[in-house]
């Protein structure tokens, strides 16, 4: 099966579980248990190749230009992670199946389980590390996810937020260190930076690269000092536990480490580093997990100590070192995963997994007992069982290392670690399982053995602890293949046969010692405890807490004073920063010689300008009159619009003036329902600041606008091409309208979608405000002004309806010839909207809309679908997105006339900007109707033809 | 003449900064239309002043820059766009609360005077 389905599955199948939900939880978690079994049957299909030692790859180029590629890779290494993710997965999905309580959103569940699978796998099989980057986010938040599932337990909330942000920075760092790692190789492939040992252990970035990648590594796999996050996750469901937590998500820097270890490991930075972490991880760890009396606590600390044994393992740098934690990878997975199944299976049966409560459980669940104590004996170390032989190797290895101070440390360390590591496996059975036979009664509720769903996953686990720890010569070509494939070239799988006995040796001898000083531990187990409860230790979720407390609180000093909901404030800090921002860039740069003449100007223009300073103030002067404001600021546009036309640009001017019309309209509407006057309110200091701000600012556009005009920016500008390829290429001769529609025709594409949803956002609200009280209010309102005696003047009826096909003619012809003259698809549409508008105002809402023959939502959806037809269109004579074409035709007698898809293109934009500018102004319309009173039924109000009395009747008002 | 546009700029952006800087939403709302004038002329003058030679192609060799036009044209249409939702949501916050002030302080002291809860 193609690499890309087995990523691929999990992340398809994730939609499904959340669709079988209604279907009953059989359902749910046979289609979860049979999306993951097809991955495994895909994975498997795979076997014969990464036997053979191939590399099966799958490439898709995504961003070739910044070396970003959608490429999935299979060797063993990964091939041995996909097997356990996949594999333990389904053990999982079978036993989350009979764990979950009827109340659990059964499929919310598994969508969680199914994308974190499928980020596991993506992790595995990436080759492209930034590929692996995001698959590695994507397993922290949905380890997230599943940690907080019950999300009514505060416990879970908070250790969800802890893991997310710890293993959130950690991804953060490592980010950073696959960036040095790719620009030292050249290449963000993982084939490629495996092949350049050398190269990237002997660049000055490589400890900063190897730092910050290990911080991904450590965090992810709970490395001391991030190890607190581990336990904390406890929280989650114990099927999710035992998944992410033990078997798969903390591995992810395991293996990553694994993945690196031919290009990063081997140097004495790499050792010191890694095996110390992993050295203080696996005692420290061991050391808490005997004082736990949660069983998941307990557990969850065995396993920081199990990962910082592997991480010490890889620090190593040797091959052997390497051939153990592979072993040991595989061996923890199986009894650890089982181990957890077993705990949580004590809990649902007993309602609770406080150690100090159980015990004598031996009785009464005798399945499960037999279950849970292969699997302790197992990580205890003792023979026939999967953990001795790992444990023995690692023995053998650690005990010729020397770190730091005297030669006999580490040896003495890590046979303490395993001392500890043992007695808290003796612990779990004796305290949980042993001991005097009790009554049922005794215990929280009533415990007995559960259904096989639940004890025949981990009993399928410990057969294979069982069967690796007796006939361990059946996994060792396996083991020693992805030992191959985890060395590269940088190393040589080391000849050494797993078996149970190797004579008497010091690992054997390091070995009986942490089993007997294990039961003695165990035995002055009261008395330890006591000593431990008296020393003062620091609580790392205290430490946690405090410290985002801390963070939180500067975050509020910094932000709330600048952020403190008052917008005039925003304005006036925006307003001071860019201005001194942008005086500095004048007073510390140069500013080039004037290059262009003052042009002279004339009366006509003095006087243009006059009006429009003249408005601009009055406005401001007057603005608290907020009528005479809205008409000063018409004046205002107008003069901009003259503007235009004097300065050569007669599209925009077109443009600006009408959208005047439609703005102004818009803002009379809403001033019918705002105050008429605004209060003097700020006080004289504040307004001398802010007239202080204003012209400050006003004098700085100034300068930089002035000193800009007499300047050339650039040395050609790229209007000369579009100048010279106008009529050429685009076939028109309007340029502004072919930069439009043609030049930057993808610009203009996403402009009228903005403007198509900015309306649609205004439909929007309107519907949301008149659902609401704010409805009665709008009806019961009373006018502030006494209204018009007249609601449809004749005059303006008949005067507007005689001008609507006059203006369509007009919006028409404006669209035809805007490719050749000022024109085109924006102007022709609000000329055509002001028309429609008209008719609004003339003859009432209701007139008009009844006469409506398309909704507006409608026609903006049409034209953003034309536009972008017209544009999909060009793939099919095999050009890109939105190309353009024209002909001539010439139709005799007619002349000769172009045909542009580019027009066809104008046509969207016009239809666009039409349902846009209606549905905007319908909005504010539909406000102001007062729906008891009816618009007139007839065409016009006041008709000669009807008798008065009717008239009246049909008038309304 | 270069002098009388940047001068309009600058008067037309202080007008418009006093008026953004003001407590009520209308003020508000035609502050930032009168910026949105200062912004869209100043992104003309970009392309230089030039009087006569409008980007229409003919038989003239002086055009001037049609680029700026093409940009400041949608954005005169986009702005629209904008101001209407930008109303529309002051609108709809005057509708629902009965008070047009923009800053939270004045809007919860305005609340106080009227005797309501200021939550």
């Amino acid at each position: 099966m193609s690499l890309l389905l087995i990523v691929a599955l999990p992340f398809l199948g994730a939609l499904l579980p959340g669709l079988m939900n209604q279907a009953g939880r059989a359902a749910c978690a046979g289609v979860t248990f049979t999306v993951t079994l097809l991955a495994f049957i895909g994975l498997l299909t795979n076997l014969p190749a990464v036997i053979a030692g191939e590399l099966v790859t799958f490439r898709v180029d995504w961003i070739p230009s910044l070396g970003i590629n959608f490429t999935l890779m299979l060797d063993a290494l990964g091939f041995f992670f996909a097997l356990l993710i996949l594999g333990i997965g389904m053990l999982i999905i079978a036993y989350a199946r009979h764990y979950l309580a009827r109340e659990d959103n059964m499929g919310e569940f598994f969508t969680y389980l199914l994308l974190f699978q499928g980020a596991m796998v993506g992790i595995v099989m990436s080759d492209n590390i930034l590929l692996l980057l995001v698959f590695w986010e994507l397993t922290s938040l949905s380890s997230f996810l599943l940690i907080g599932y019950w999300k009514h337990l505060p416990e879970g909330r908070q250790g969800a937020r802890m893991a997310l942000t710890v293993t959130g920075m950690g991804g953060l760092a490592m980010i950073g260190g696959m960036m040095i790692l790719g620009q030292i190789a050249g290449s963000y492939d993982l084939s490629v930076i495996l092949q350049n040992r050398e190269l990237i252990q002997e660049s000055p970035l490589y400890l900063p690269a190897l730092i910050l990648i290990l911080l991904g590594c450590f965090t992810k796999s709970a490395q001391f000092p991030f190890h607190f996050w581990l336990p904390h996750a406890m929280a989650a469901p114990t099927p999710v536990s035992a998944y992410l937590h033990s078997a798969t998500m903390v591995k992810a820097g395991i293996f990553l480490m694994a993945r690196m270890w031919p290009v990063l490991a081997g140097t004495p930075e790499w050792f010191y580093i890694v095996t110390t972490a992993g050295l203080i991880t696996m005692v420290l760890g061991a050391s808490i997990a005997f004082f736990k009396h949660d069983l998941k606590a307990l557990l969850a600390f065995s396993t920081v100590s199990h990962l910082g044994l592997i991480t010490m393992l890889l620090g190593t740098g040797t091959a052997f070192g390497a051939f153990v934690a592979v072993f040991h990878i595989l061996n923890h997975a199986t009894f650890k995963a089982a181990l957890f199944m077993s705990a949580g299976i004590v809990d649902h049966e007993t309602k609770t997994r406080d150690i100090r409560i159980l015990g004598g459980l031996r009785h009464l669940m005798p399945i499960t007992f037999v279950i849970a104590t292969l699997g302790a004996l197992s990580m205890a170390g003792i023979p026939l069982l999967n953990g001795f032989l790992s444990k023995e190797m690692m023995l053998k290895e650690m005990e010729k290392t020397y770190l730091f101070g005297p030669e006999w440390l580490v040896p003495v360390l890590v046979t303490f670690g395993s001392l500890m590591s043992a007695a808290y496996c003796f612990r779990l059975i004796g305290h949980t399982f042993l001991g005097p036979k009790r009554d049922a009664a005794s215990y929280p509720a009533k415990p007995h053995d559960p259904g096989p769903g639940l004890w025949l996953p981990p009993a399928i686990l410990v057969t294979l602890v069982v069967g690796i720890g007796v006939a361990p010569f059946l996994v060792q070509p396996f083991v020693e293949l992805v030992t191959a494939s985890l060395l590269g070239t940088a190393g040589q799988v080391p000849d050494y046969k797993i078996a149970i006995w190797h004579g008497v040796n010091v690992p054997l001898i390091m070995s009986i010692i942490a089993v007997g000083g294990g039961l003695i531990v165990l035995a002055l187990f009261n008395p330890l405890l006591r000593a431990w409860n008296a020393t003062p230790r620091p609580e790392a979720k205290v430490i946690f807490e405090g410290l985002i407390e801390a963070i939180v609180r500067l975050a509020k000093a910094l932000t709330l004073p600048l952020h403190n909901g008052a917008f005039s404030r925003y304005g006036a800090v925006m307003a001071v920063t860019v201005i001194v921002a942008g005086y500095y860039a004048w007073i510390s740069g140069t500013v080039g010689a004037q290059t262009r003449e003052l042009q002279p100007a004339g009366m006509i223009e003095v006087a243009g300008w006059i009006m429009l300073v003249a408005a601009t103030l009055g406005m401001v002067f007057l603005h608290r009159n907020r009528l005479l404001s809205l008409v000063l600021i018409g004046i205002v546009g107008l003069m901009v619009s003259v503007g235009f036309v004097f300065f050569s640009a007669p599209d925009l001017a077109m443009t600006q003036i009408t959208v005047e019309v439609v703005t102004i309209i818009l803002l009379l509407l809403a001033l019918n329902f705002l105050p008429n006057e605004t209060p003097v309110e700020s006080t004289v200091l504040r307004r001398v600041r802010d007239v202080t701000i204003a012209v400050a600012g006003g004098l700085a556009t100034m300068a930089m606008s002035y000193h800009y005009m007499l300047r050339e920016a650039v040395v050609s500008p790229i209007s000369e091409f579009h100048l010279a390829n106008s009529y050429k290429g685009g076939g028109g001769t309007n340029v502004v309208n072919v930069i439009l529609v043609d030049f930057r025709a993808f610009d203009t594409y996403g402009e009228i979608i903005v403007l198509g949803i900015a309306a649609v956002l205004i439909y929007a609200l309107t519907e949301t405000l008149l659902g609401g009280p704010v409805r009665a209010r709008l009806l019961n309102r009373t006018p502030d002004k006494p209204l018009a005696g007249d609601m449809h003047p004749t005059m303006m009826v008949v005067l507007t309806r005689v001008l609507m096909p006059v203006v369509m003619v007009v919006g028409f012809y404006i669209f035809l010839r805007g490719h050749n003259e000022p024109g085109g698809g924006f102007i022709a549409g609000l000329i055509v909207s002001i028309g429609l508008v008209m008719q609004y105002m003339a003859s009432g809402y209701s007139w008009a809309t009844a006469r409506q023959r398309y909704p507006h939502h409608g026609v903006i959806g049409a034209g953003v679908l034309i536009a972008g037809l017209t544009g999909i269109g060009s793939w099919f004579v095999g050009k890109p997105f939105l190309t353009t074409d024209f002909t001539y035709v010439r139709i005799p007698p007619f002349e000769k006339f172009e045909l542009a898809t580019a027009a066809l293109f104008d046509l969207g934009v016009f239809l666009a900007v039409v349902g846009a500018v209606m549905l905007s102004l319908d909005g504010f319309s539909r406000l102001a109707r007062r729906a008891h009173i009816k618009d007139s039924d007839y065409a016009m109000d006041i008709n000669p033809a009807r008798s008065e009395n009717e008239a009246l009747k049909g008038g309304g008002a | 003449m270069e002098f009388l546009v940047a001068s309009a700029i600058g008067v037309m952006t202080a007008g418009g900064l006093y008026m953004v800087m003001r407590l009520r939403t209308f003020p508000v709302i035609l502050g930032v239309s009168l910026l949105t004038y200062a912004v869209n002329v100043f992104l003309f003058a970009s392309g230089r002043l030039t009087t006569a030679a409008p980007p229409i192609l003919s038989d003239a060799t002086v055009y001037t820059d049609p680029l700026p036009q093409a940009l400041v044209l949608t954005a005169i249409v986009i702005s629209f766009g904008m101001t209407a939702v930008v109303v529309m949501i002051a609108l709809g916050a005057f509708l629902g609360t009965d008070d047009d002030h923009i800053d939270d302080e004045h809007a919860e002291k305005a609340q106080a005077e009227r005797g309501e809860d200021a939550t």
